[in-house]
């Protein structure tokens, strides 16, 4: 499959539930979907397609939280980004994927308490990262978020 | 059953490491039935401190994040910024890239080779492993000026030439690697001892492998064929002639092959690239970042390496996610060590290299008889089982 042919996929899939399809060269592709059809989007990418799940990363772009699933297809060594935006920032919530792929284990816990997104359905949001006694509801990868400075008297 | 069932914590700080870890294996006598990690103390907030700091300030940082793979991560960053603005990379500078990253592949599978072979009782290929390790720290010194934090890449090149009156020195010292290399393969691979040590133990299947999208060696060794290098190239890769070295079994025996067998590949590469390299400037000098996305992809010796930057079209960053391969492969432990025995956890734990098998600090919790394990115990259990083996084949 080349690049051309994944997104045709998807689009022909999908129809109007992917919101723009972007792409950006011959090896890098960006989809924008509505949180709610995150799941059926990684099932049919990942199981169907047969694309690999290269990692999650969230974005906070001060007004809207995205979260953008990266998968690529080795083969033709393309990366296909596909982005849910959550407009609800104080509490932003999106299903879990896990249940499609056991490889977004780890990033859905380090998303939940880095950017306080909530994954529905995953029942396991430990801390992975944070210390034991970080206060709750601090979410240190948010821009709001200042990193203290060292007081130099005290050190 | 659950009052058989005691707790072993394991780490997070032992001298072997580089990374603190902590381990939750729940045995039932010698059975592992359940693993737990937690990670994180060595924690350094470098993606938000990457978010402050200058594109080319970022790449120094990221070279930070692994002591090993100091080459890896600032190609894949510059690689994400290229991917941004549309840089074109000179042929020169992308054959650089492509020495300094298979040299770090080579000492990086030395390392793991000497720390594997001291885990289940192989002193001698601890010391032979990283012996033989020199002359590559050596030819890493000759061409960037330092064994690691090689503060070579950039966005668009590289900051430094190889020289032309360096070239035989890199020629004369891969060769003498090469030699050592030989004996070693042999002197591991044609090992009835380690043969049987080593096979059918930590097996991760391929469907697993799949699943939890392994990478790297680990995901080759279980025969799924990925590559960076291949699959979505850069470099100069494409340019050369190598192969990528993929075995079916899955256990640790295979991903030590795979891990022996890919060394020799890389050298063979080094060869080709201080052959074939051509004469030119080695950085297009980009001048300003515009706003967008971009991902940067590399094969790190532990698999694929994933960066993803986003600009605003300032100076710096508005968000830099950083993927190391260990991430993935990390969690398929749940597939390859419940089922095994405490005396392989160890071995299996080192077999996909995660930045190392932690043992300090561990101790078998058992409420019934109180019974303590150290971390000594753990790599003493391991050896003790080569050693049985060895008696088995009349070896002393």
């Amino acid at each position: 499959m080349t690049i051309d042919n994944i997104l045709k996929n998807i689009n022909d899939r999908f129809g109007d539930r992917v919101l723009k399809t972007e792409k950006k060269s011959s090896r890098r592709a960006y989809l924008d979907i509505y949180p709610k059809d995150i799941v059926d989007m990684a099932r049919y990418i990942f199981k169907d397609l047969g694309l690999r799940f290269n990692i999650a990363s969230a974005v906070d772009d001060f007004d809207r939280i995205e979260i953008l699933y990266h998968f690529s297809y080795d083969p033709s060594g393309v990366i296909i980004s596909v982005r849910a935006i959550l407009n609800d920032r104080d509490n932003p919530c999106i299903d879990t994927i896990t249940h499609v792929t056991k490889a977004a284990w780890w990033i859905e816990r380090e998303m939940h308490e880095l950017f306080g997104v909530k994954f529905e359905g995953n029942e396991d949001l430990r801390r992975l990262l944070l210390p034991d006694d970080w206060p709750n509801g601090v979410y240190p990868m948010r821009k709001s978020f200042v990193v203290p400075k060292r007081d130099s008297r005290r050190a | 059953m659950s009052n058989n069932r005691s707790t072993i914590p394991i780490g997070p700080y032992h001298p072997l490491q580089e990374e603190p870890e902590f381990w939750k294996l729940i045995v039932e006598g010698e059975t592992v039935v359940d693993v737990d990690v937690r990670i994180g103390y060595n924690h350094r907030g470098i993606e938000k401190i990457s978010e402050s700091k200058s594109f080319d300030q970022s790449l120094f940082i990221v070279e930070r994040i692994c002591g090993i793979c100091s080459s890896s991560h600032p190609i894949a960053c510059a690689q994400a910024i290229e991917d941004i603005c549309d840089i074109e990379v000179p042929e020169r500078a992308l054959y650089i890239r492509t020495i300094t990253q298979e040299l770090e592949r080579i000492h990086s599978h030395m390392l793991w080779l000497g720390l594997a072979g001291h885990f289940i009782g192989y002193n001698t290929v601890f010391m032979w492993a990283w012996k033989y390790r020199e002359p590559i720290c050596d030819i890493m010194e000759t061409i960037t000026g330092n064994r690691q934090n090689y503060a070579m890449h950039k966005a668009g090149g590289v900051r430094r030439d190889i020289e032309k009156e360096d070239v035989p020195y890199i020629l004369t010292k891969l060769d003498e690697f090469l030699k050592q290399l030989d004996m070693l393969k042999g002197a591991i691979l044609d090992d009835p001892v380690l043969h049987v040590r080593l096979k059918g133990i930590g097996v991760l299947t391929r469907e697993a492998a799949i699943e939890y999208s392994a990478l790297g060696p680990t995901a080759r060794a279980s025969g799924v064929d990925i590559d960076v290098r291949r699959d979505h190239p850069y470099g100069a890769y494409s340019k050369l002639k190598w192969n990528v070295i993929t075995q079916k079994e899955g256990d640790v025996f295979a991903k030590t092959v795979v891990r022996i067998l890919e060394m020799f590949e890389s050298a063979g590469i080094v060869r080709q690239c201080l052959d074939r390299m051509p004469e030119g400037p080695i950085d297009s000098k980009p001048k300003d970042i515009p706003p967008g996305e971009g991902i940067g992809v590399i094969e790190a010796p532990r698999g694929e390496c994933f960066h993803y930057i986003k600009s605003d079209g300032t100076n710096s960053p508005v968000r830099h996610k950083v993927r190391a391969p260990t991430y993935m492969n990390f969690p398929t432990f749940r597939e390859t060590v419940i089922g095994q025995t405490i005396s392989d956890a160890t071995i299996i734990m080192a077999a996909i290299d995660p930045c190392y098998c932690c043992t300090e600090r561990m101790a078998i919790v058992d409420t019934n008889d109180k019974e303590l394990l150290k971390a000594e115990d753990l790599i003493r259990l391991s050896q003790e089982k080569t050693r049985k083996i060895k008696e088995g084949f009349g070896i002393r």
